[in-house]
């Protein structure tokens, strides 16, 4: 599961500024020497390891992603199929539980940032400055919790505490129905669950605060898009999924509410609608090799109904609802150990929901629904289950902005990320890695006086789970 | 726009070359990301020890011997490769498999047991794991495996098939391990071990459904080939030379009707004897000491 970036000066837009501290690449290139040298087979994965005996490798190029047999394992229901799956058969002090945090030394760079030329006083003159900071801190706690009820009906339940408040969301809650008929082609779920998408966020393997959230997911147009929906986001609903008995094969369709997986249904009556396919192949000695094509169109309403003498929104009415879409395909290479997924997204928008404007209010002149694409390269080499490196560039590219005047470049980003994870041991009961990892992004026109803006991040941190 | 396009060209071939030279620059094959001892291996097994590592290490042992880290908390035991005595076989009883039969329980699993099935590996990782696999045990470098043995085509199943097969399971007194209604729990059940001196207990026909299977297989051929071969390491012996061909298969057709609750043909052959238990209906309820 992923972690929630503390803050996130990424969304800000601001920009590049400052390089990293030279002591800090040094200790990288000392550590990454280190580790290359020492890397050492290892073992296992809190839950699941604690209930089947299997090395934690078993399941993941190098957690938390999954490898082939992974994903399998989890398309079957947190199953292996070998009537050893219901809990009648676990210990009774098996506790299906683990809990995921990280401690780390983080350092942001927000470049072309509005700021007062006088701290503390409002009246002085708005300039643009460089903001960096850093110090140590801590990611949220995830817990979790997974496995099955009885045999072919499973569970996950990831409850997350805020590092800062210390208040407890819940990022998944669900029951899944497995091999319905004895069919692996028949999976129901029920409850809050991340949409089944070609990268998962919650698996991802960057934690930085740029890096750590694919724009592929997350990216607003400029112009105040109102909808909220994001892939990254686990979302509320039902799945229907299925796969062939080798998994090569994949579906998923999905019907989920247009809250974006807020709770307390606070937005419209609507439904959003996902499916996503997926063909994997074995190309020879290179090993398994996956295509596939998604899509999702929903709607937010653009209004809501008010109450009080301040029109307040009453929560769960809005109206003047207005659709929007999203849709792709991609690619996963794997070449030994090295693999690269590549995906590309065209995104749309209604026009009232780009230039946030209720559906029965007039739109601004030049009004136009946005339009963007994006591409995301992901590539990573696994030295060893204990060694894993990753390379990520992503970029977005307005294709129409919400507003005709509008310079047809601006709100475009790329993004770099690098890093790597170093896992020192694994066994059964925890698991820890040593994290590295710089991202950088630029966003074309964004600042206030019209300039490009760069956001560095680097992360350095000790991932643990237990 | 061009510009992008350039970019995002020049980028996709970088990418891909890059990839091309890092995959010759390692082992060859779906890799299990292990660097690998060079040593006495040949290229399979070198690759095989990575994958070994990677997904059979925590149970089966680094030396293969079946203590791996978890084994203490797994029943039945992980297999000993350093012993080389196998279950599923479809070579005679005391001989070594072969490959194939290795690689057919990596694609299936072994029911009831921690051994899941390894469908999602490629062909490759398979055979490079029973390549590996077999370094284990000199029993590989003195023996060769055995002449799988023949399995004669099915006769048809009939009221007198299943009549027989009963008789020749009390006859052969399978009852002992398996009980009367193959539940498991006859009266030899309670001391069973396996060739580890583990409690090992007889397989339930009664429990399970559509989707039951047996220990190495889920067809009558199946059910065959282990009656004719054995469960090597269990108490489960061979019959092979007890046994008519024609023997066995009434036999195999009786276990059938002891899954109850399985749709099967042996079933309805039974259902349209008036629907009885397969041992009221065919009069085998006459042994003693059934354990039930």
């Amino acid at each position: 599961m992923r972690f929630r970036p503390l803050g996130n000066l990424g969304s800000e837009r601001t920009s590049v500024g400052s390089s990293l501290p030279k002591p800090f690449l040094l200790a990288t290139f000392y550590l990454l020497s280190f580790v290359i040298s020492s890397s050492q087979p290892g073992h296992a994965i809190p839950p699941f390891a604690r209930k089947y005996g299997l090395p934690c490798s078993a399941c993941h190029e190098a957690w938390p992603k999954l490898n082939s047999f992974g994903q399998q394992f989890k398309d079957e229901g947190y199953q292996l199929m070998n009537d050893r799956d219901s809990p009648v058969w676990q210990n009774p002090s098996y506790w299906p539980v683990a809990m995921r945090i990280t401690p780390h030394w983080h350092y942001e760079s927000a470049g072309k940032v509005a700021v007062n030329s006088v701290p503390g006083d409002p009246a002085s003159a708005t300039i643009e400055k460089t903001i960096n900071t850093s110090g140590f801190d801590l990611t949220g706690i995830d817990i979790l919790t997974a496995g099955t009820l009885a045999k072919n009906i499973s569970f996950l339940l990831v409850p997350s505490i805020d590092p800062g408040d210390g208040t407890v969301g819940f990022e998944s809650a669900n029951v899944r129905f497995d091999n319905i008929a004895n069919s692996p082609w028949l999976n129901f779920k029920f409850g809050k669950f991340e949409l089944d998408v070609p990268l998962s966020e919650k698996r991802m393997m960057t934690l930085s605060n740029v890096g750590g959230e694919f724009q592929l997911y997350h990216f607003v147009p400029v112009g105040g898009d109102i909808n909220d929906f994001t892939f990254g986001e686990n979302q509320l609903g039902v799945e229907l999924m299925g796969h062939s008995a080798n998994d090569h094969t994949r579906y998923a369709a999905s019907m989920i509410s247009s809250t974006n997986g807020n709770l307390g249904l606070p937005a419209g009556r609507t439904y959003d609608g996902y499916l996503h396919l997926s063909q994997a192949f074995m190309a020879g000695s290179l090993g398994l090799q996956r295509v596939g094509a998604y899509g999702l169109v929903g709607f937010r309403p653009t209004y809501f109904e008010t109450s009080g003498p301040d029109a307040a929104p009453i929560p769960g009415t809005g109206i003047g609802n207005r659709s929007f879409y999203r849709a792709g395909v991609y690619g996963s290479l794997y070449i030994g150990k090295f693999d690269l997924t590549s995906v590309y997204q065209h995104s749309s928008d209604n026009v009232y929901l780009g230039n946030a404007t209720a559906a029965n209010a007039t739109l601004p002149d030049g009004a136009r629904g946005p339009q963007w694409n994006t591409g995301t390269f992901e590539a990573h080499y696994t030295h060893s289950p204990k060694l894993f490196f990753l390379g990520r560039y992503e970029l977005v590219r307005m294709t129409q902005q919400s507003l005709a005047d509008t310079l047809s470049d601006t709100g475009n980003a790329d993004v770099f990320t690098v890093g790597y994870r170093y896992y020192p041991f694994m066994h059964s009961r925890a698991g820890l890695a040593w994290h590295q990892e710089f991202a950088t992004a630029r966003f074309r026109k964004t600042s206030d006086s019209g300039q490009d803006q760069r956001n560095n991040s680097y992360f350095m941190g000790l991932d643990f789970a237990f | 726009m061009r510009t992008i396009r350039t970019k995002i060209r020049f980028g996709s071939w970088a990418m891909v070359i890059l990839a091309v030279g890092i995959a010759a620059a390692q082992n060859g094959g779906v890799s299990s990301g292990y660097p690998t001892p060079k040593g006495s291996f040949n290229a399979s097994q070198q690759r095989g020890h990575g994958l070994y590592l990677r997904y059979c290490v925590g149970c089966h042992g680094v030396y293969g011997d079946g203590n791996g880290e978890h084994a203490p908390y797994i029943d039945p035991k992980p297999r000993d490769f350093v012993a080389a005595t196998f279950k599923c076989r479809s070579t005679p009883t005391g001989t070594l498999p072969l490959d194939s039969d290795l690689i057919h329980v990596l694609k299936t699993g072994v029911q009831a047991s921690g051994m899941p099935s390894w469908l999602p590996l490629s062909d490759e990782n398979r055979t490079d794991l029973v390549a590996y696999i077999k370094t284990f045990s000199p029993r590989w470098q003195s023996e060769k495996p055995g002449d799988p043995i023949k399995i004669p085509a099915e006769p048809a199943v009939t009221k007198e098939s299943i009549t027989h097969g009963g008789e020749l399971f009390q006859k052969m007194e399978c009852w002992k391990c398996h009980g009367q209604q193959g539940r498991g729990d006859g009266p030899s059940a309670p001391t069973l071990t396996d060739s580890k001196e583990q409690p090992i207990r007889p397989y339930n026909f009664a429990e399970g459904g559509n989707d039951s299977r047996f220990k190495c297989g889920d067809t009558n051929q199946d059910l065959y080939r282990i009656f004719m071969t054995g469960l090597d390491g269990t108490p489960m012996p061979s019959f092979a030379d007890v046994i008519q061909p024609n023997d066995a298969w009434d036999l195999v057709h009786y276990l059938r009707t002891l899954q109850v609750h399985r749709k099967s043909h042996e079933n309805q052959v039974v259902k349209g004897t008036g629907g009885k238990s397969p041992s009221a209906a065919f009069g085998t309820e006459k042994s003693p000491g059934n354990g039930n």
